[in-house]
């Protein structure tokens, strides 16, 4: 991906509704994404995931539309869609016996389809990929030989090979342990620093603090929008988890502090 | 030099090759009066070789090996698909399909008093016999595709599969109380056998492989991104839907050939892709191909034993194939529970 094309990169989201059989999950959603890290937070069954999927294309919405680049995401082809917006689910159990290298390498398939062979410059996006993830060490091992963290850690590798303009993370940091949780952070900000745009899940509000935009998502609606340091984003992140946090200011960041008082 | 997992697929490679050398020469030994390599020399020596050897054993020998590849062939696309190493090729209606159509044919030629029976069939019914056989298990997968609305979403299609297999089967069951003359086709049709494969059942079969591999080596890097998850596979630009439509379309393919020519041969697709990723795990490209060459050897193998093991008697090579497949799994079962 070059400089110019991640630039003029936008995602956007409009009057998108999506009902998963008789629930509601998505009402008429409509919010753009542009080069940065945004991470998008809310209680369990806000949508949040159902969200993500509908940005990458996985799950059609029953109104609404998502625009990539201006371009409705049913235009694009497979392919060119794939290229574009890499995409990271929640761990679904994986199988078969491919090495650690071998699942990174499936990052470069959308740039050449099915039948194409990888490149030297391929294998050095997968390198690059497996060291930012830090995953190099154990290229060689079997994915269902890794611990769950491990394991996560080449996923994550997987979706960064694709080198794509839009990357969506569902819940990235699960099975990490703290160290790696501040790498992947560390990491999201690089990626989001040249100009890619980020779109993350995260129920560790601690983590998702520390992203460029919030969104807060309750019951399929967005309740807000805001930087961390946004005193509405604040209100409505305490509201729609019932009050059982505070947001309290340490140094020069906003936490999240479970309030056990009420 | 080559990394660890290379040097195993090179090895398994190797003793595949050899295993399958070997196990040709013994099927062209193997006859009526047990298996001996003299025994072979002295057929060879006698006027009527050109028969014995050349137009029973060898094609025989041979088809046993293209059916069996046929089958680890559909055993590895089956598992890849379905995501589970326990998925049989079978699955989809192809099988109880085959099996109704079989015995549709044995119950209209005994009722119009024109009996047929596997083992004397004339040429022509034989052909009837395996167009029938074929037509059968196509026409049990697309019911299959039909029920499940396609090939979009995988558990649709193999609870499809399943419901079309006990339809199909129940049907089979009716044919046979209403014309009970076509039950002992049925059930050698259901037991399997390589004791019919001429030259002309071996051309068949080739042509099946030749149909049926290319395509699903072509496709295995989507087994490979299937291993992931479905919306990862799709993340990755694949279509899913026109995927899943070409491999089943491979499966059905390899499986109604293979059928047509053999009857219902057991576990042979079963195990054949589980042995392959235990000697040599690999991705899909490599699995497939030694899928298709351990099917080949193990019912090669099965072929040799059955008509050894109580020669000149035949123990039925689908007998053979379930027993040392289920005893085969039930090890892999007690291996798993200990580790």
């Amino acid at each position: 991906m070059n400089k110019a094309q991640a630039a003029v990169v936008s995602l956007r989201a409009d009057a998108l509704g999506v009902s998963l059989g008789s629930t509601r999950a998505l009402d008429s959603v409509s919010i753009g994404f542009e080069p940065g890290w945004t991470t998008i937070v809310g209680p369990n069954g806000a949508g949040k995931s159902t969200l993500l999927r509908a940005l990458a294309g996985l799950q059609a919405p029953q109104s609404g539309s998502v625009h990539l680049h201006g371009q409705a995401l049913p235009d694009w082809t497979d392919r060119e869609r794939a290229t574009r917006i890499a995409w990271l689910g929640q761990q679904a159990e994986t199988t078969g016996e491919l090495t650690v290298r071998e699942v990174v390498q499936l990052g470069r398939l959308p740039q050449h389809g099915l039948f194409g062979a990888l490149t030297a410059g391929d294998e050095a996006v997968v390198d690059a990929a497996m060291h930012d993830a830090e995953c190099s060490a154990w290229q060689t091992r079997r994915l269902h030989e890794l611990s769950g963290g491990e394991r996560q850690r080449v996923l994550i590798a997987r979706a960064l090979a694709v080198d794509a303009p839009v990357l969506l993370l569902d819940e990235p940091t699960t099975h990490l342990d703290p160290p790696h949780q501040i790498a992947l952070v560390q990491l999201l900000r690089r990626r989001a620093a040249a100009g890619v745009t980020v779109v993350s899940v995260l129920h560790d509000l601690a983590l998702a603090l520390l992203a460029d935009r919030l969104i807060v998502l309750d019951r399929g609606r967005v309740r807000a929008v805001g930087r961390s340091d946004d005193a509405a984003l604040h209100a409505a992140l305490i509201d729609v988890f019932g009050g059982a946090i505070r947001i309290e200011r340490v140094g020069s960041r906003w936490v999240p502090v479970a309030d056990l008082e009420r | 030099m080559p990394s660890l997992d290379q040097q195993r697929r090179r090895r398994l490679a190797t003793r595949l090759g050899t295993l399958t050398l070997a196990l040709l020469l013994a099927g062209l030994a193997a006859g009526s009066d047990g298996w001996s390599i003299r025994g072979l020399w002295e057929t060879l020596q006698q006027g009527d070789a050109a028969l014995i050897v050349g137009q029973i054993r060898a094609p025989r020998t041979l088809g046993a090996w293209l059916a069996g590849a046929l089958l680890g062939l559909a055993g590895a696309v089956a598992q890849g698909l379905f995501r589970n190493p326990l998925a049989d090729p079978y699955l989809l209606g192809s099988a109880s399909g085959a099996s109704l159509a079989v015995v549709l044919v044995l119950a209209a030629s005994s009722l119009t008093g024109h009996g047929v029976a596997l083992a004397t069939a004339s040429a022509v019914a034989r052909l009837g016999l395996v167009g029938a056989a074929f037509a059968g298990a196509l026409l049990g997968v697309s019911l299959t595709l039909i029920l499940a609305r396609g090939a979009e979403q995988t558990t649709r299609l193999l609870l499809a599969g399943v419901v079309v297999g006990v339809l199909l089967a129940a049907g089979s069951d009716l044919v046979t109380s209403a014309a009970p003359d076509a039950l002992r086709g049925k059930q050698a049709f259901m037991l399997g056998s390589t004791g019919f494969l001429s030259w002309s059942a071996c051309a068949v079969l080739a042509a099946g492989l030749l149909l049926a591999l290319p395509p699903a080596w072509r496709l295995a890097r989507a087994l490979d991104a299937l291993t992931l998850g479905e919306d990862a596979a799709r993340s990755l630009g694949l279509s899913l839907s026109r995927l899943r439509a070409a491999l089943v379309g491979a499966l059905a393919l390899a499986i109604g050939v293979a059928v047509s020519q053999t009857g219902l041969i057991a576990f042979v697709g079963l195990v054949a892709p589980h042995l392959v990723r235990r000697f040599a795990p690999a991705p899909h490209g490599y699995t497939l191909l030694a899928s298709a060459a351990t099917g080949g050897t193990l019912l090669l193998a099965a072929d040799v034993l059955a008509r050894s093991l109580i020669a000149p008697q035949e123990v039925p090579v689908g007998v053979l194939t379930a027993l040392l497949g289920g005893a085969y799994l039930l090890w892999l079962l007690h291996r798993r529970r200990m580790a």
